[in-house]
């Protein structure tokens, strides 16, 4: 098998607080191969969007601890120097961030801000050369007139079209990864799918891995193959995303689809909730961190209150759940 | 290009709209100011002279100095004086104040307008030193205290802030007077003289209250520049700038710096603009004759014109800080520009 193009194993990543340590990532590990696209999907506070930044180390504050490795082209970036990362960044490794109308920089124009990203990497690029680039990168992006928009500051652009300023800037060093940490949570539903659509047809024409993080089921069903599901810093389910939608294998997943509703599901069915909460990250249960929510956890003996699960193979997809997998197995059947 | 054209038109109308309010503004705060003094139970024309003074003389008095006539003609003989000049008296024993006349002290028996050129240097001299003084060492060190938050500069700042803070300048100017001209002599006991008579002895005279002063107004600016640059580190285009690639450096200037930095200049531009209307208690203590002197000295002698024209001229000091601060931030920032 070829080398992934990033591999990550064992991430931890620790926030120090006055309260206690937050394990917000606790022993994540996965691949990602060229031009693939990998979702994380989980709710708040699961370790998703921890997890994206720690892959650019850009998880900083006073008492943060990582620990780890995430090997790019088999390099471990946990490892480098901050300088080295700093070249990784914005050239091989891209970010699209969730809030457009916070990521761009209020006193610069568009023009000026693209022109720094490609400039950053190619110093000495000719004006001439780097105007013609900028304009380039950006009607790619969709943006009507170019010539008179790169003269603008963010504020005159509304929020889809600044996801697409920051989609332009992320891809004008034609990344080999890029990495979109809820690209369109902030953005109205009619946006949100022209916004997914460029990212898949950018990432066609570039060739990129993307790494999408989302809460958003519809999200994940609409660009990706492959989906993680996080729960409380550790990974619960990796599959692909016809058996995550078709036939979920852990109860979380189930429950999360279950609070979905979809449009052939019954008029009248009642949405499910996931009952409880999800743990706190400074105070975590032991054993199976979905354990206090969990519908079979009475069934094991305790099992699931101490030991935690490692993924297994369910079918095609992996889990982490101390249910047998024969019983897991003849649940999706049920659920189907 | 257009749309450079488009920019330099709307920066234009802009400049000319914060001009014309701030002239409406300058009206309002004149009628105002002039009307509060007009509106005070004391009689100017009575305390034209001492105690025991005659009826004849009050009256007199009033008529040449005009305070017989309505408010509004008052007002609008103040208003000519300003920019015609004005003479007190009809008979060849008038007095003339020429343009730009703030009135006549009856208690020093000089043109208040003569007055204030004497005494504005001297203030101009305090407050541009001390601004520049405290700029720079409050941008540098609250700057410094962000970038190593929790280390030594960090708390160096915190106490250089809490020092200038919590001690009143007149406490801060004696204590100095003490140290370095009392103790050490390493300075002279400040007497102010023109810079251009001898620019030598003018910065030694200046030197300590200079320092005083901005001491008092640094340590505000350590925690503003200090806060403010904390702020920016946490925004969301700070930290697509590191996820850019940019160099720390370029991030820190181009990224923190102009946003942080932004907001104080508006702050800076006011607190000078009230320090140009007159620095009462350092100039008090160190003895020099500024508009803050000239005031606190009218207000013993109820010297009311004096009064009217350093309330006047510290707020059009106000009022151009204001417009000019406005302005400025609408070249700095672009999304003020626009609105």
């Amino acid at each position: 098998m070829t080398q992934p193009l990033l591999s990550v194993r064992d991430l931890h990543v620790n926030f120090g607080t006055g309260e206690g340590d937050v394990q917000a990532v606790r022993g994540v590990s996965f691949d990602i191969g060229r031009g693939e696209t990998l979702a994380i999907v989980g709710e708040s506070g699961s370790g998703k969007s921890v997890t994206a930044s720690a892959i650019m180390r850009l998880n900083f504050g006073a008492d943060v601890r990582v620990s780890g490795s995430a090997l790019f082209e088999g390099q471990d970036i946990l490892a480098m120097s901050e300088d080295e990362v700093r070249l990784k960044r914005g050239s091989d490794i891209a970010m699209i961030f969730q809030d457009p109308l916070t990521a761009l920089n209020p006193f610069y124009t568009v023009g000026n801000q693209i022109a720094e990203a490609y400039a950053i990497h190619h110093p000495g690029t000719p004006k001439k050369e780097m105007r013609d680039l900028v304009l380039d990168s950006i009607s790619k992006v969709g943006i009507p007139e170019p010539l008179k928009r790169i003269n603008q500051y963010p504020h005159e652009f509304s929020g889809g079209m600044r996801q697409r300023i920051v989609i332009a800037m992320a891809l004008i060093n034609r990344p080999k990864l890029l990495i979109a940490d809820e690209p369109t949570t902030a953005l109205d539903v009619t946006v949100q799918a022209q916004i997914l659509e460029l990212i898949s047809a950018m990432q066609e024409e570039h060739g990129s891995a993307v790494l999408l993080i989302t809460h958003d089921l519809g999200v994940v069903a609409e660009v990706t193959k492959r989906v993680l599901v996080m729960y409380a810093g550790r990974l619960v389910e990796v599959a692909s995303v016809e058996d995550v939608f078709s036939s979920p294998t852990h109860p979380y997943t189930r429950g999360l689809l279950n609070s979905v509703r979809s449009l052939d599901s019954e008029r009248h069915s009642h949405l499910e909730p996931i009952p409880g909460t999800p743990p706190s990250l400074i105070d975590l249960p032991s054993g199976c961190p979905f354990h206090s929510r969990c519908q079979y956890a009475a069934s094991l003996n305790g099992r699931c209150s101490t030991e935690v699960p490692e993924l297994k193979a369910v079918g095609n997809s992996f889990t982490a759940c101390h249910l047998p997998t024969a019983e897991l197995s003849s649940l999706v059947r049920a659920a189907q | 290009m257009t749309n450079t054209n488009e920019a330099v038109r709307y920066m234009f109308y802009f400049v000319a709209r914060r001009t014309f309010f701030a002239v409406v503004l300058l009206f309002v705060v004149s009628v105002f100011t002039f009307w509060i003094f007009s509106a005070l139970p004391a009689d100017p024309a009575a305390l034209t002279c001492g105690k025991n003074c005659r009826p004849e003389v009050i009256e007199a008095n009033r008529v040449r100095l005009g305070y017989d006539k309505p408010f509004i003609e008052q007002y609008g003989s103040y208003m000519k004086g300003i920019f015609a000049g004005r003479t007190y008296g009809e008979d060849e024993s008038g007095i003339h104040c020429s343009a730009p006349s703030l009135g006549y002290s009856y208690d020093r028996h000089e043109c208040v307008s003569s007055l204030v050129a004497k005494t504005l240097p001297v203030t101009v001299s305090i407050a541009v030193g001390a601004f520049v003084l405290w700029m720079f060492f409050g941008i540098a060190l609250g700057t410094l205290a962000a970038l190593r938050r929790g280390k030594w500069p960090d708390h160096l700042a915190t106490v250089f802030s809490v020092v200038g803070i919590s001690f009143p300048s007149f406490f801060l100017g004696l204590l100095s007077v003490l140290i370095f001209v009392i103790w050490t002599k390493i300075l002279p006991f400040p007497h102010y003289v023109g810079i251009s008579e001898n620019p030598m002895k003018w910065f030694t005279a200046l030197i300590l209250p200079w320092f005083v002063l901005a001491l008092l107004s640094a340590s505000t600016y350590i925690r503003l520049t200090r806060n403010g640059i904390l702020e920016v580190m946490n925004e969301e285009f700070v930290r697509l700038g590191i996820a850019k690639g940019l160099p720390r450096k370029k991030l820190i200037v181009k990224y923190v710096l102009r946003a942080a930095l932004t907001p104080i200049a508006t702050i800076a531009g006011i607190d000078l603009a009230f320090l140009l209307g007159g620095a009462i208690v350092t100039e008090s203590v160190f003895n020099l004759p500024g508009l803050g002197k000239l005031t606190i000295a009218a207000v013993v002698n109820s010297d009311l014109p004096i009064l009217v024209a350093t309330t006047l001229v510290s707020a059009v000091f106000i009022v151009i800080a204001n417009a000019f601060v406005d302005i400025m931030y609408g070249f700095l920032d672009p999304r003020v520009r626009s609105k």
